[in-house]
């Protein structure tokens, strides 16, 4: 009798994730979707223009300004990620493992104030005396961002690696290959599917990403045409606003909130159906 | 001309190591550069004084305090709920399509930005709950946040117990449930507590989330139906309205040193798990 009942609350407990999931879903949505009903789901995404007191809400602009600083954070959180998931798995000894590891983890665990704070005191003046424009811009994003999103890369490429058979690599090395072409040439083209879903993952914490963004982009309300731009992304309008927006204008907000949701629920489910296929592959190994 | 395999082996071991040591550099860069300009600015009066003059001045134990209990509360709430959901799927059900429904929910969850969190957070316990700006508002938006964090690494500590622990207990007549609670979580502790300390960590670090749920009150908070201002969001509003320099840099160096301590906490309850079950 105890032991079902036990049963029943664990269950119950164990549904509190995709609950808690469903409830945020809903009332982002319910908070979001009546304005975008009034504006014009096609307005509210390709006008650019935003105009929150004078009803105008079009937010092509952010959905710009996210995806190029995402683009340019991939590039470099990408090539980093990949490269120390690399070295741990293939060329590191045991005992730097230990140390690159959490060292890499730790980077994950710095606050993204603190991100946007040295970008803001180091990048951005860098990159005003030397390339020019106001310094805040999409470049001081990316960089910002691309080193923030690269632990997540790391970390499921390791993963991805580390899934690979021995036996490949063993294979691959008696063939006479070297070190490196195993990697590049089995080892990476075996663990292909993870390695893009650790891609994807990490644009989903470049996209999401608010507070080192406010600090770094700039937050103007043009489109930007150079990586010397400043910009605003869809996290910073809903942060920067939120504090003073009512009525419409705060409805508008979450519906920002609906947008980036929906992109991000679209990486995911990318990222999930990629990682769970690799998965099956594993199993009919 | 083909340039010899041996040639592109060395070459490209060295840049991918010149990537990985680029990486840790910029990683020591982060932390010398905060503690360098902050620590001195770190004294006694710093940790134990409140903010004067909207933090131009003054300490900052109100948002230690604050943060203490928004991380604190948020844990609390979350690891029973979170250990219980690893319990369930690796104890008391099969693979099947409820678990996937289950780790369907905490994937998704995982991947949610903080801002939206926040979003959540700000409509559904600060209005809707009538909750307000407050400690509990802030504390419940993040123990939903860190939630997926504690089943994954309590499910795999649970899972690395090894099957002989259950065998043995079964044999000696007890009960599912006194395997679980006297053998199982038991041994997966340490393993568990890893991911509680990181999501401790993770909760500190917050910003964005806890700016539209706990609020930003400068004062001591004295109730957890209060509004308090916590560390991260301290120093990015120190910072971003330039209120001073050396006063952000100070709180940015306790956070650094927060977060430091945490992750060798966690990273050392890891090598004793690893050690004590493997």
């Amino acid at each position: 009798m105890k032991e079902k009942a036990i049963h029943v609350v664990l269950m119950l407990l164990a549904f509190s994730a995709i609950a808690a999931l469903a409830v945020i879903t809903a009332f982002i949505f319910k908070e979001g979707v009546p304005i975008i009903a009034k504006v014009g789901i096609k307005d509210f995404i390709f006008s650019s223009d935003w105009y929150p007191l004078e009803g105008q809400f079009g937010i092509f602009p952010m959905i710009v300004g996210s995806l190029a600083v995402t683009a340019g954070a991939m590039v470099l959180g990408v090539v980093l990620g990949l490269a120390c998931a690399v070295v741990l798995t293939q060329f590191c000894p045991q005992g730097m493992v230990a140390v690159i590891k959490p060292s890499v983890e730790l980077l994950a665990g710095i606050p993204s104030v603190v991100y946007g704070f040295l970008g803001v005191v180091i990048l951005v003046p860098l990159i005003r005396d030397y390339l020019g424009g106001p310094g805040l811009s999409v470049l001081a994003s990316s960089i910002v961002l691309g080193v923030m999103a690269l632990p997540t890369i790391t970390s499921i490429s390791v993963d991805a690696f580390q899934a690979v058979p021995r036996s490949y690599r063993e294979g691959s090395i008696a063939l006479g290959a070297t070190e490196w072409q195993t990697t590049h040439r089995v080892i990476l083209k075996a663990a292909r599917s993870g390695i893009v879903a650790a891609i994807i993952l990490g644009m989903g914490r470049a996209i999401g990403e608010t507070m080192a963004v406010i600090m770094v982009a700039g937050n103007t309300l043009d489109v930007p045409h150079s990586l010397l731009d400043p910009v605003r992304t869809l996290t910073s309008n809903i942060a920067l606003e939120m504090g003073y927006s009512a009525g419409d204008h705060r409805q508008a907000l979450f519906a920002t909130g609906v947008i980036l949701f929906v992109i991000i629920m679209i990486l995911n489910s990318i990222a999930l159906t990629v990682s769970r296929r690799r998965v099956r592959k594993g199993a009919a190994r | 001309m083909r340039i010899p395999p041996a040639v592109t082996q060395r070459a490209a071991v060295g840049l991918m190591w010149a990537l990985t040591i680029l990486t840790l550099g910029v990683l020591l860069f982060i932390i010398a550069f905060i503690l360098a300009n902050g620590l001195p600015h770190v004294t006694w009066t710093f940790l134990s004084t409140s903010p004067e003059s909207m933090g131009r001045a003054g300490g900052v134990l109100p948002m230690i305090v604050g943060s203490l209990w928004v991380a604190g509360l948020a844990v609390l709430i979350s690891a029973p709920v979170g250990v219980a959901t690893a319990v369930y799927l690796t104890e008391y059900t099969r693979e099947g399509r409820l678990t996937a429904v289950i780790r369907f929910g905490a994937d998704c969850l995982a991947g949610i930005p903080s801002i939206i969190f926040g979003l959540f957070g700000f409509v559904f316990f600060t209005i809707t709950l009538g909750l307000g700006f407050s400690i509990l508002s802030g504390a419940l938006t993040l123990a939903i946040m860190v939630l997926p964090t504690i089943i994954r690494t309590s499910e795999e500590a649970i899972r690395a117990v090894p099957k002989s622990y259950r065998d043995v207990s079964y044999g000696l007549g007890s009960t599912r449930w006194q395997l679980v609670t006297r053998v199982v979580l038991r041994s997966a502790l340490p393993g568990i507590s890893t991911g509680v300390v990181l999501s401790v960590g993770r909760s500190i670090s917050e910003t964005a989330a806890v700016m539209l749920t706990a609020g930003s009150a400068l004062g001591f908070p004295h109730s957890v139906f209060q509004s308090s201002r916590t560390l991260a969001l301290h120093f990015y509003v120190l910072s971003r309205e330039g209120l001073s320099m050396p006063n952000a840099y100070a709180t940015a160096s306790i956070l650094i040193i927060a977060i430091l301590l945490i992750n060798l906490s966690a990273y050392a309850l890891m090598r004793r798990f690893v050690a004590k079950v493997v």
